[in-house]
């Protein structure tokens, strides 16, 4: 009787060169909803239903939040959270729907340049933020600047 | 070898309509947020062309086009809560029709009010 030898049905396949970055993606993606549910309903909420909403807001509502350290923690985390949320979403669309090698290669630079610019810009807004700048008009700032 | 029928279309339904809304919204948003954060950030350069800006978003029209945005954020949070759950929850997958319906439900429930407050604000100056 002549054995043969059969490779077991479910023997591990190579995954040389592979990760898990998409593994990751998808569960950044659930994970920083769950945390962006909080921070931008809390957002809208401040901003555009307490007190007098839409119409309070001007520069010196914004002073008076950013002189909090939690409306600065607030808005960069829903900054750093909503941006790369969003990021992640598009590559996805454009992974989807941009056929070409070049056009969706493209694409997703435009999306890289566009959400690295805009990430750094808005945190170095909230780091280097001055409530009471000296030349502006002193009845447009919040009133714990001196001279407000 | 039969023939696939001419002018099938693939009916997801609830399902399908759902994850359509869900990158609708999301597309939009995204656009939306690049403009806010730079608009945003004009906190840096003067009080002044902060204060123009934010003029704008307290105009009827751009007023009106807030509660679209508010209306799309609400259904991509609650109906990203329902893709957690038909994720991770054991019996998401079957309730899923179930939870767009909750989805809807709780969109109605916030939205309501929202609009109340919001519109009294930006019809009543």
């Amino acid at each position: 009787m002549t054995t043969t030898t059969i490779a077991a049905p479910r023997s591990p396949r190579r995954l040389r060169g592979r990760t898990n970055t998409e593994l990751y993606a998808w569960l950044f993606m659930r994970v920083s909803g769950v945390f962006l549910i909080v921070l931008v309903f809390g957002h809208l909420f401040v901003n555009l239903m307490v007190g007098e909403g839409i119409n309070a807001l001007d520069f010196a509502f914004v002073a008076g939040k950013w002189a909090d350290p939690l409306w600065q923690v607030w808005d960069l985390l829903m900054l750093w959270l909503a941006m790369i949320h969003g990021t992640n979403g598009l590559r996805t669309v454009i992974n989807d729907y941009a056929e070409r090698d070049q056009v969706r290669m493209w694409l997703k630079m435009l999306l890289y340049v566009a959400a690295a610019f805009t990430i750094i810009l808005g945190t170095l807004v909230i780091f280097t933020f001055d409530p009471c700048p000296a030349e502006a008009a002193a009845e447009l700032l919040p009133s714990f600047c001196p001279g407000a | 070898m039969p023939k696939a029928p001419a002018g099938t279309i693939y009916r997801g339904r609830e399902g399908m309509w759902s994850w359509v809304a869900h990158r609708v919204t999301g597309i939009g948003i995204f656009f939306f947020l690049l403009v806010h954060i730079v608009d945003t950030a004009l906190v840096r350069v003067s009080p002044e062309s902060y204060n123009e800006v934010i003029a704008t978003y307290k105009t009827t029209i751009v007023g009106l086009m807030e509660v679209l945005l508010v209306a799309a954020i609400v259904f991509h949070a609650f109906n990203g809560l329902r893709i957690i759950l038909v994720d991770f929850w054991s019996k998401g997958p079957r309730y899923q029709r179930q939870m767009l319906a909750g989805v809807g439900i709780l969109w109605l429930v916030l939205m309501v009010p929202f609009l109340v407050r919001h519109l009294s604000h930006v019809f009543g100056g």
